[in-house]
């Protein structure tokens, strides 16, 4: 059981507030997604949880505890974080890159043990690129490559996993793909995983708890049926919407309206 | 299920550790090889016994000087300061992740150099005192840079910038004080601006190679931080690692090694440069190669040295100029590809 919260949390850039007096809780053993309209301040407090941006008060707590206080390597045995866009070095293979998960496991000197193989080698196999192993990260395609990262934080084997924007640059089918991923790690594994997303549709279907955010505060959070209304697009995104159910998934579904094609209102 | 592919994951770092081997032991094949041809070959030839006896003491008491305290020391000097050049070289473009980030390209060798004309021209000092100033130089640009170029996090662009900002500024101010120096001082000032391992011997010797090898042991505590590192701050603050810190620590070495081969050969050009350039392309791994760069400037230094003192037509050149023949050309080659790579 780890439980990561915000209590009121504040943070931004050279003085200038992007997230006021914020608190969430991460529902332990679930899948959370975050979205919001474009600098709304998701990415800044996906950051801030996995203590990558600097606070501007408040504080973050893993099972009670400041996170501030703790070594920063084991924060990151506790907690995983794949961070928006990665780019991985010239010529990196991909279970070297995957390798790279443990070091927070590792000593002063550590060398890689026969655990940390059957670690790499389990991130590898979840994540379908066993058959990669040896190819140079920059070679494979997009979807590959999120999956490579994914198996590099799997190899932290953290109970938390907190991903910003995940799907960026994935079309459609590796979105799904992606997401399919996540849900089976959170589902065998029992991780805890948060993300940011865009695509508000394949949050509502993905996510157990969805947290809608505008302006630096959150609008609405809980599951997605009781979220993702009109009222909370409206107030959110500043978009007039029909949300209707999703024939596959029976979560909500945002129809935008738009200026051009309004029908019933 | 994994066993199979638990023991391919440590065949694929086996295979990877193999190729580093293969680098380094390439790279002293070619030290050894070079090595050897420099005790035969000047002014003076000698056969392989001659010189095997002069190396040993025994026989000819020209032959004994000349191999003693002429040649052998400037293999050493070579290899040592090529050595230093080539880790310090690896250090700043791993941990500022860029390849043009180098000590010489910005302008921490020619503050190096600049601390030790002014110890040299205004102080009238030598030796260790020399070598502090050029310690001195070197952190101060290195400071400099830092405090310029830093914005709450790395901007390795602006590093580069303003590091060369900073080499023009040290080179003009060099060539000033050449400018103003007494003929019979303009030797050594040109050493300072070129770089030249003719003349360390003895105790400076020994110094530089103490101080390279402590310092190369200290690198070996920040080495496992370069692979972090090189995913870029967020995925290696997320991985545990304090970025600021290891990147000071890293820096702080690489400037350590930078002054303290400079103090006793000046600004090699290029070595930190080329070197793990080429030694990373050799190991390709994406990793930071510290050990094959290490291995790599030193068996450049000396072989640049030896074509500079024989088979450059005309006069004897020291060795920054063959480095720098060498050097400008990838120089050159690495700025328009990156360009192309960054469209």
């Amino acid at each position: 059981m780890t439980n990561l919260r915000a209590e009121s949390v504040s943070l931004g850039y050279d003085g200038l507030r992007v997230i006021e007096e914020l608190d969430l809780t991460l529902p332990d053993g679930k899948i959370t997604a975050v979205v919001g309209p474009n600098a709304c301040g998701k990415s800044t407090l996906l950051r801030g949880l996995a203590r990558l941006h600097p606070l501007d008060g408040g504080r973050i707590t893993l099972d009670g505890a400041d996170i501030t206080a703790m070594p920063r390597k084991e924060l990151a045995r506790k907690v995983g974080m794949l961070p928006q866009s990665s780019i991985a070095p010239d010529g990196v293979r991909v279970a070297e890159l995957v390798s790279r998960g443990r070091y927070p496991h590792q000593g002063w000197f550590g060398r890689h043990s026969s655990d940390d193989d059957a670690v790499v080698t389990t991130a590898l196999e979840s994540t379908g690129v066993a058959d990669l192993a040896d190819r140079p990260v920059a070679e494979l395609s997009g979807g590959q490559r999120q999956r490579v990262w994914i198996a590099m934080v799997l190899a932290q084997q953290t109970d938390i996993v907190l991903l910003d924007e995940p799907t960026t640059f994935l079309d459609v089918r590796h979105q799904l793909d992606l997401l399919d991923l996540l849900t089976e790690l959170n589902r065998d594994r029992g991780t805890t995983v948060a993300m940011v997303l865009h695509e508000l549709n394949l949050a509502a279907r993905y996510a157990d708890h969805l947290v809608v955010m505008a302006a630096g505060r959150i609008v609405a959070e809980g599951a997605p049926s009781d979220v993702l209304t009109r009222e909370v697009v409206d107030e959110a995104f500043g978009l007039r919407a029909q949300v209707v159910l999703d024939p596959v998934a029976g979560s909500p579904l945002v129809v935008p309206v738009g200026r051009y094609h309004s029908s019933a209102g | 299920m994994s066993t199979s592919t638990s023991t391919a994951v440590a065949d694929l770092r086996t295979v990877r550790r193999r190729r580093q081997v293969l680098v380094v032991a390439g790279m002293i094949l070619v030290v050894l090889v070079a090595g050897t041809g420099a005790l035969l070959v000047g002014a003076a030839g000698l056969s392989p016994g001659q010189a095997i006896a002069g190396a040993l003491g025994l026989g000819d008491k020209g032959d004994v000087f000349i191999i003693q305290k002429l040649r052998l020391p400037r293999i050493e000097a070579a290899v040592v300061v090529g050595a230093a050049f080539g880790l310090a070289g690896a250090l700043f473009q791993a941990t500022l992740r860029n390849p043009l980030a180098s000590p010489d390209i910005l302008g921490i060798s020619s503050g190096a150099s600049l601390g030790a004309v002014i110890g040299l021209l205004a102080l009238g000092l030598s030796g260790v005192a020399l070598s502090g100033l050029a310690f001195a130089g070197a952190g101060i640009i290195a400071l400099a840079i830092w405090l310029l170029a830093w914005r709450k996090g790395l901007h390795s662009i602006r590093f580069v910038l303003v590091g060369v900002g900073f080499a023009y500024l040290c080179s003009s101010l060099l060539a000033w004080a050449m400018a103003r120096s007494q003929e019979h001082e303009a030797a050594a000032v040109l050493t300072w601006t070129v770089g030249s391992v003719s003349d360390i011997r003895g105790e400076q010797l020994a110094l530089v190679a103490a101080g390279t090898l402590v310092l190369s042991a200290a690198v070996a505590v920040v080495a496992r931080l370069q692979g972090p590192l090189s995913l870029g701050d967020d995925n290696a603050r997320a991985l545990g690692v304090h970025v600021d810190a290891a990147r000071i620590g890293t820096l702080l070495l690489a400037v350590a090694l930078v002054a303290l081969a400079t103090s006793a050969a000046g600004p090699i050009a290029f070595v930190a440069l080329v070197a793990p350039a080429i030694a990373r392309r050799l190991v390709n791994d994406g990793g930071a190669a510290l050990t094959a760069s290490t291995a790599t400037g030193a068996a450049l230094t000396l072989v640049a040295d030896v074509v500079g003192q024989h088979a450059l037509l005309g006069v004897a050149a020291p060795v920054g100029i063959v480095t720098g023949l060498v050097g400008a050309p990838y120089l050159l080659w690495l700025l328009a590809t990156t360009e192309k790579r960054s469209r």
